[in-house]
């Protein structure tokens, strides 16, 4: 009984202070990354401006295991914004998505959408649950185009060639390789940007992984990447404060040249072009080199995508909205927001011509045939959520390599268990 | 004739509020989390494992690592803060100088956000940015990877946690000294008993109740301590900070839920274990003085 005069109060209260006019607020829950900050305020300005019916209210999250925890919590526990970003790929089923996110697969935004992004948000039921927000990226090494001219380096092809180019480095007074484990996040890339090499010489190595038949402990061209982050450390390649040092730091160092490589994703270039814009055109991109020359390509990473909740208040609207972000236009005001930093997976969305140096350096690799393998996380539903601490712990000399896939091969199982995976 | 069991005046129904916020609140989570420690569950549905998730929690890779963790560092700081608290508390009741400031300056700890301290130290302690290794820079010395050394990290969260905590000892101890009769120190004085010794043969034992305050209190404290570690170092480098709490709550945000609840009925197992011995010893102890 009470609460029908103090509700008839409230909208009363609305309509005085003029916010009435907006008939639908839609809720936002976006990670805090600057770039996605920026491309979600562009999306949702535009929207505005053509729907005035509809406003926004957005709100941050942190990345990295406490996004996943809030994310998944939120899902479970009805409270998730009206639409949310998060990644593709395995984390995407690890939210249940055919429990808990609504059908996209009618939006006409679908239409334009290339298929290999289709399938990383396609649930177990085979229904296209998001659109994507961003653009692909690839995992590699950012390097000093400065210290490579300046000492006369080539850009490597193999992992010997790299640890040359590093020796050399350091015999110059530089650093040779800048990590990040005061983010933890950054301390994977090692093992998952190696994810092509792994595929030339183990073709079905996701598929027996995912069956629990291969494992990285004992398969040695997984073991390679633990193996790499053992030895840059081991030769003492590491800037001094590697444990503490974060992401923007890294790219900062291999920026301003402090530092001449840094193992990153793609995205990484819009922390330059933020924080460093003079040095913008300094810093190249090249793969994470295996040992064959003759095979040397990228490990690309789908882009994050946009998703609404099953259970959403504004279930129309949210889909209407996102729809718009999936479209050409919505690509281009995210373009417009960032600039470039890599291809977009939407047909007739054309990167502009005066892109970064190192995202002209990326895009031979997407162009080249057989030149691009997606990361394991868009092949197989498994991804062992203790990776970075493991990366850290053999990054920084306390676990040997083999100990490290040991354990990460532990932690798999626990994730393919929970997943209700067949054959574990 | 009148019942020998004298009845309460109020009839029961008084309790009800109070017994339904106990009930829903406590009494069910409690009972459900035992259950839900048995499943594998994912917030939508529950699959009864047995006992899968205790085996699956006992061969973590860390937890034997966290455990220990959880015992060393819950006996430094306890241990830390009963010697550095009743230094304290002795040095200001004494009438120093300045003896009220020094007292607030003491407590000042204990009232800031455990996270800000965290945030902060970690920013004092950076290793070669940080407050603490430029100035031994200064001086000529190199400083520590006070948390990024993995052999280190998880005695400077100790250090930090003293620094924190030893204001609440050190008040528990005042009121404890301001509780001893002048009487003792008088006729010590008169036997020609020293400072040294008054304060080992008059001041240790009748300060015992508060000694037996502050122990329980610290050591509960660090045994389910969390906030500090994860605003710190999130049980890094690699694993080597985590204490049973991080190791938990790890699992939470996994999405391990079962697994997850499995290791909060270890942890309240284990907290029983060595607090409900340790009170019974100290309350005998205290009924011999």
């Amino acid at each position: 009984m009470k609460l029908i005069p103090s509700a008839a109060l409230f909208s009363a209260f609305v309509m005085v202070s003029g916010l009435a006019q907006a008939d639908t607020v839609l809720s936002v829950l976006i990670d805090n990354n600057p770039e996605t900050i920026a491309s979600m305020n562009a999306l949702t300005k535009a929207y505005t401006a053509a729907h005035p019916d509809v406003t926004f209210d957005i709100e941050q999250r942190p990345g990295g295991a406490d996004g996943d925890n809030l994310i998944k919590t939120r899902l479970a526990t009805g409270e998730m914004a009206d639409v949310f970003d998060y990644n593709s790929g395995s984390l995407f089923q690890a939210l249940k998505p055919t429990d808990t996110l609504a059908d996209l697969s009618g939006l006409a935004s679908q239409a334009g959408i290339l298929d290999s992004f289709k399938t990383v948000v396609t649930g177990t039921d085979g229904v296209v649950r998001g659109v994507p927000f961003g653009a692909a990226m690839g995992g590699g090494i950012y390097y000093n185009k400065k210290i490579y001219a300046d000492l006369g380096l080539k850009v490597p092809t193999t992992w010997a060639e790299f640890m040359a180019n590093n020796e050399k480095i350091k015999a110059a007074g530089k650093v040779p390789v800048a990590q990040t484990y005061g983010d933890t996040w950054s301390s994977q890339l090692f093992v998952l940007s190696d994810f092509y090499n792994v595929a030339q010489v183990v073709p079905g190595f996701a598929a027996d992984y995912t069956g629990n038949k291969a494992k990285y402990a004992t398969t040695p061209a997984a073991m390679a990447g633990f193996q790499h982050l053992e030895d840059v450390f081991k030769a003492g390649y590491l800037n001094p404060d590697f444990g503490a040092a974060k992401f923007d730091d890294g790219m900062k160092m291999v920026a301003t040249g402090e530092a001449a490589h840094y193992p990153m994703l793609t995205f990484g270039i819009g922390s330059v072009k933020q924080n460093e814009p003079d040095n913008l055109n300094d810093v190249g991109f090249f793969a994470q080199p295996g040992d064959d020359a003759a095979h040397n390509g990228l490990t690309v990473w789908m882009p994050a995508a946009l998703y609404v909740p099953a259970k959403s208040a504004n279930l129309d609207a949210a889909k209407a909205f996102v729809d718009f972000a999936g479209s050409v236009d919505g690509c281009n005001l995210m373009i417009g927001a960032n600039g470039a930093t890599g291809p977009y997976l939407i047909k007739g969305c054309e990167l502009p011509k005066d892109v970064p140096a190192s995202v002209a350096d990326m895009l031979p690799y997407f162009q080249k045939d057989g030149g691009t393998v997606p990361a394991l996380e868009f092949l197989s539903p498994i991804k062992g959520p203790n990776l970075e601490q493991i990366t850290v712990a053999v990054g920084s000399g306390i676990t040997s390599a083999a100990d490290g896939a040991k354990q990460y091969d532990q932690d798999v199982e626990k994730q393919a268990k929970q997943l209700g995976l067949p054959n574990w | 004739m009148r019942c020998p069991v004298q009845r309460s005046p109020y009839p029961y129904w008084f309790v009800l509020p109070a017994a339904v916020v106990f009930v829903t609140l406590f009494l069910v989570p409690t009972v459900a989390s035992l259950w839900f420690s048995l499943t594998r569950w994912d917030l939508y549905t529950a699959s009864y494992i047995g006992l899968d998730n205790f085996r699956q929690f006992f061969s973590e890779q860390n937890l034997t690592l966290g455990l220990m963790n959880t015992v060393i560092y819950a006996v430094l700081t306890s241990a830390t803060k009963t010697v550095f608290g009743l230094l304290l508390a002795v040095l200001l009741t004494s009438g120093i100088w300045g003896q009220s400031f020094l007292r607030t300056v003491v407590f000042f700890p204990v009232l800031v956000s455990t996270i800000g301290v965290g945030i902060t130290f970690t920013v004092l302690m950076h290793p070669t940015k940080g407050l603490f290794n430029v100035g031994l820079a200064a001086i000529g010395l190199h400083g520590p990877g006070w948390l990024t050394d993995a052999s280190l990290a998880l005695y400077s969260v100790a250090l930090v946690d003293l620094w924190k905590g030893v204001g609440l000892a050190t008040l528990i101890y005042i009121a404890g000294l301001a509780a001893i009769s002048p009487d003792y120190y008088e006729a010590a004085r008169i036997d020609g008993a020293t400072r040294v010794q008054q304060f080992w043969r008059v001041t240790v034992p009748l300060v015992q109740p508060a000694t037996v305050t502050v122990i329980t209190l610290s050591l509960i404290g660090g045994l389910r301590s969390f906030d500090l570690i994860w605003a710190m170092t999130k049980g890094g480098p690699g694993f080597s900070s985590d204490v049973l709490a991080s190791v938990i709550y790890k699992q939470y945000q996994a999405g391990f839920y079962g697994l997850s609840t499995a290791g909060n009925v270890i942890l309240f197992v284990l907290i029983a274990t060595i607090i409900l011995p340790l009170t019974w010893w100290f309350n005998r102890k205290e009924v011999d003085l």
